[in-house]
């Protein structure tokens, strides 16, 4: 067998620089639950489709499982554990909280990460525009509904901020 | 039993936010991937099989055990040899099931071999070197072809693959047919489907001392299923010790099916000589996890001439898969005691089969059962409307339960204590806005529009009777002193010396909120806030109070792990009373609980808080009553009190503890070009009894409803003729996402206090609820909008555009 080649690399986790040795082909993902040991990325299809792995890196949404740990090199990912200190992170946990927008959870930290971007790119969203953003993340257990009542809550304190 | 319904309810019926949120949402849940692993923990891959029905002839494992990492290689043969027994299935065939294959392998990715290594991806390079040659042979798929005695057959010792046939009768079948003004008849197929937790299978399993088991798994019950671990390990039950974590990503019966997994690491760690991990990964889950059966049914439904059925004859076949694994053939049988739904139907003749083929096993999906039945049985009342001239809305007005019937025993032994159908019914009308849907309707086909309207009604059975599958004996093959009844759950419930409250369970949720709902029945018996209860999720078979009925599957929390903690409490605070009595030497009948305290009539000032009372029940032994024991802590078990028997002679049983109601209208607009459907207006009103957290019943409708929906319009395990399974990424098998999904009209009829006469709570359950409804619904909708009959799912595009043209041909050609 072809020897397994091993990387360093240097990334920001959550706010903090962090430096692992990396096999060259772990996923994102793998690396951030087995080798930095935060267990809030979820890993529910590995191949891209269910978004509970989503990652933000640099600031944008990514899938974690399809991501190489050493793709991630020299950017700044921030996970589930991460989202509280983002602008909105937790105005979105709240409501996410008060609309009952999870069930069993497991989806809940992609859908977090991912709408964590959305509603600091798109203060006015649609309904129509929220269900089109979560369209890349699957959960079996709410019907959505709750979620996109949640987010729309957070877009919406948004415009009563902005005439305030 | 002393609970009753009668609390004063702060809390229980409110939706306050739910304590799991709390971890959930910071990514500090604990699900089975999350679990810590003792050191020396090591991985395991499963090669698969890539025939759905070959012989295995050889398996070569020297070059996989040469790779650097690897501790163990684990075969079928390696699993015989350690003394594995065969997994004991429900039905009394000769189909052995082993949860690794031995000799053959009978569907495509069944396991051949496991690897055991330092890492996944090790025991993955290393699977991959593993040799096996096959001896291929033809693969039985369908299940005409499972019933055709020409074809292959799976399991040899059985020569054929009908693992379940029965009859049952109830009333006067042929009688009614002879008096029937009308006989209907129709065919309908429902499609394989599994609802796919996004959180896989994962189980560790660890010997200790050699003789004892420990195994972690997200196995949401039922405990029925550890002696059966138990018997294939060949341990007594004491010796398997089953931990659930107290976060589970999903399950919907699916992880029911886990059992073999577990039973098959516990087998690879012993023979390895290592603790083991296994995580499934999605692949995996879709070819060789679990799902519902696809069902034929025929049904014939015998007619008065007001269009009223007097009898239904019903040939049910389940399709599954390659064993009859346990608890199927329950997917046949679930339904039993509500096989006539909400209508006054007396006479039934029920022919049910189940046949095994190239695909995966199935098991208990979310509907269990019912889905596939009620989408034939409204899909028939449809049918049979447009033939004596009635409204869809009519005629399950003509046929529905009325409410002065209510208590209602079916003629197959279901118990249907209370619900008013017809208003129901009524509410769903009104809710929908149907009147003016069907004005909407004409003006839309004025415009050549596809618009269509489609009803569903369906009793919803919650709480399996742990006695129903002895259906699937005939009565004289039946065992004495083995019939099996009732549907216990456990719950414990201790006040520490402190006064701190901990509940804990052993109910497995999977996202149902059981921590908040017990908190908040406990918070109003004691006064306290939920917040300042702690509940413990999950489960530990060697430490918590448990029957083989415990676990969340069919709906059964509210009606079961509910009242068992409610009445935990209840009776903490009666011994909390009593040790006050004592201390203020009052009489027992002059002490009160008051917000969270115990007072003496009259005295508010004399009293002691719960603090102070648990106190003394822990530090001061003296001070209690004499004969009391010290401490502080309750363990109950409740189940239903009307499931007290199993199947009768005459095959009847009352299959569950609690019987809701649902009615769905539902409109679609069929796309003209694209033959997409849109759901244009959804609503659903249930007869749920007591409803304990409005937003977590919601939140069930919803999930419950999207899998209806997904099973209608979307999902389907789809296999070539080979046997080779063509969903099996979700890319292929595709569920429905937040486009997909449709804002619901929910409403609840109005719960009059104390009319469940099967649950103290009132609380019936509704985690399945609109999963039977739905496809239903949706098939009734979209056939009322293309003119067609519709009699198979999912409605693709594809498929609806050939059915439409089959239909213009057939017009074109009466022309």
């Amino acid at each position: 067998m072809e020897p397994i080649s091993v990387v360093t690399v240097d990334m920001i986790i959550n706010g903090r620089p962090q430096q692992y040795e990396v096999e060259a082909r772990q996923s994102l993902a793998d690396f951030l639950r087995d080798q930095v040991g935060i267990l809030g990325t979820h890993i529910g299809c590995e191949h891209g489709v269910c978004g509970a792995c989503t990652v933000l890196m640099d600031g944008v949404p990514v899938r974690s499982c399809l991501s190489l740990a050493v793709s991630a090199s020299g950017h700044e990912i921030v996970t589930i554990e991460g989202v509280k200190d983002l602008p909105l992170g937790q105005r979105l946990q709240q409501e996410f909280l008060e609309h009952h927008a999870l069930q069993c959870g497991f989806c809940t930290p992609g859908i977090l990460t991912t709408m964590a971007h959305f509603v600091a790119h798109y203060p006015k969203a649609t309904e129509e525009e929220i269900r089109d953003a979560l369209s890349g993340n699957l959960c079996r257990c709410t019907g959505y509904h709750n979620i996109i009542a949640a987010v729309s809550a957070v877009i919406s304190s948004r415009h009563d901020d902005a005439k305030r | 039993m002393a609970t009753s319904g009668k609390q004063s309810s702060q809390w229980t019926g409110r939706s306050i936010p739910r304590k799991e949120d709390l971890r959930l949402l910071q990514g500090q849940g604990q699900f089975m991937a999350d679990i810590a692993t003792r050191p020396g923990t090591k991985e395991a891959a499963i090669l698969r099989s890539p025939h759905a029905h070959a012989r295995i002839l050889a398996i070569d494992v020297s070059e996989a055990v040469a790779v650097k990492g690897v501790v163990s290689v684990v075969t079928g043969q390696d699993v015989l040899a350690a003394g594995a027994r065969p997994l004991v299935v429900a039905a009394p065939v000769p189909a052995d099931y082993y949860p690794i294959a031995v000799e053959k392998v009978r569907y495509v990715g069944e396991p051949v071999a496991v690897v055991v290594a330092r890492t996944r991806a090790i025991a993955e390079d290393a699977a991959a070197k593993i040799k096996v040659s096959y001896d291929p042979l033809p693969a039985v798929l369908g299940i005409e072809e499972a019933l055709d005695p020409g074809s292959a057959v799976l399991h040899d010792a059985l020569g054929h693959n009908v693992a379940v046939h029965r009859h049952l009768r109830y009333g006067d079948p042929d009688g009614a047919f002879k008096e029937a003004a009308h006989v209907v008849t129709g065919r309908y197929w429902y499609p394989k489907v599994s609802s796919t937790p996004i959180e896989t299978y994962g189980v560790i399993a660890t010997w200790e001392q050699g003789d004892t088991v420990t195994i972690w798994a997200n196995f949401q019950g039922p405990f029925s299923m550890h002696p059966v671990m138990a018997r294939a390990l060949g341990i007594g039950q004491h010796q398997l010790r089953v931990i659930v974590p107290p976060d589970i990503g999903g399950a919907f019966g699916i992880k029911i099916s886990i059992y073999p997994y577990m039973v098959l690491m516990a087998l690879v760690a012993k023979i390895a000589g290592v603790p083991v991990r296994w995580l499934e990964d999605r692949l995996e889950a879709l070819a060789a996890s679990s799902s519902g059966t696809d069902r034929l049914t025929d049904l014939t439904a015998a007619v008065s001439n007001v269009g009223k059925v007097i009898a239904w004859r019903m040939r049910l076949v389940d399709n599954v898969g390659a064993y009859i694994r346990a608890p199927e053939p329950g997917s046949l049988f679930r339904a039993t005691g509500n096989l006539v739904s909400g209508y006054q139907t007396q006479n039934l003749d029920v022919e049910a089969i189940a046949v095994m083929t190239n695909k995966c096993p199935t098991g208990p999906n979310r509907g269990y059962g019912v889905s596939a039945l009620y989408f034939a049985m409204e899909r028939h009342m449809d049918k049979i409307a447009a033939l004596v001239g009635k409204d869809p809305a009519e005629i399950r007005r003509i046929n529905l339960i009325p409410h002065s019937m209510m208590p209602y025993r079916t003629p197959s032994g279901g118990y249907y204590d209370s619900g008013d159908y017809l208003a129901t019914l009524e509410r769903a009308l009104e809710r929908a806005d149907y009147d003016q849907l069907r004005q909407q309707q004409q003006e839309a086909r004025r415009q050549g529009r596809l618009f269509g309207i489609g009803i569903a009604v369906g009793v919803d059975p919650s709480v399996s009777n742990m006695g129903y599958i002895d259906i699937v004996e005939p009565p004289e093959d039946r065992k004495p002193h083995r019939s099996k009844s009732g549907s216990g759950q456990g719950s414990h419930v201790q006040v520490d010396a402190s006064g701190g409250v901990t509940i804990t369970l052993s109910t497995c949720a999977q996202g149902q909120g059981h921590e908040t709902v017990a908190a908040q029945l406990a918070a109003d018996i004691l006064g306290v806030d939920p917040k300042d209860i702690r509940v413990i999720g999950g489960m530990d078979s060697s430490t918590r109070n448990w029957t083989i009925a415990t676990g969340a599957y069919s709906s059964r929390f509210a009606a079961t792990g509910a009242v068992a903690t409610f009445s935990a409490v209840q009776q903490i605070r009666e011994k909390l009373l009593d040790i006050a009595s004592h201390v203020f030497e009052a009489d027992r009948d002059d002490v009160q609980w008051v917000s969270g305290r115990a007072e003496v009539k009259g005295v508010p000032a004399r009293a002691l808080t719960l603090k102070q009372l648990a106190g003394i029940a822990h530090w001061d032994v003296a001070s209690l009553p004499p004969g009391m024991e010290p401490g502080l802590a309750v363990q109950t078990y409740f189940t239903p009190p009307t499931l007290g028997e199993s199947v009768d002679p005459e095959d009847r049983v009352n299959s569950s503890g609690t019987y809701g109601f649902m009615a769905d209208v539902v409109a679609v607009e069929v796309d003209s070009k694209t033959f997409a459907v849109k759901i244009h207006r959804y609503a659903t009103v249930h007869d749920i009894g007591k409803v304990l957290n409005p937003a977590i019943v919601e939140g069930q409708i919803y999930g419950a409803a999207l899998h209806g929906i997904g099973a209608a319009l979307l999902e389907e395990m789809v296999y070539d003729d080979q046997g080779q399974l063509l969903t099996g990424t979700f890319m292929d098998y595709v569920v429905p996402s937040a486009p997909d999904a449709p804002d619901l009209i929910i409403d609840h009829m109005d719960y009059a206090e104390g009319s469940s006469l099967t649950t103290p709570l009132g609380a019936k359950g509704v985690g399945e609820s609109s999963t039977e409804t739905a496809p239903a619904a949706l098939a009734n909708a979209v056939s009322d909008a293309l003119g067609i009959d519709i009699n198979q799912l999912p409605m693709t595009p594809n498929r609806l555009f050939h059915w439409f043209l089959q239909r213009e041909s057939l017009i074109s050609q009466e022309v």
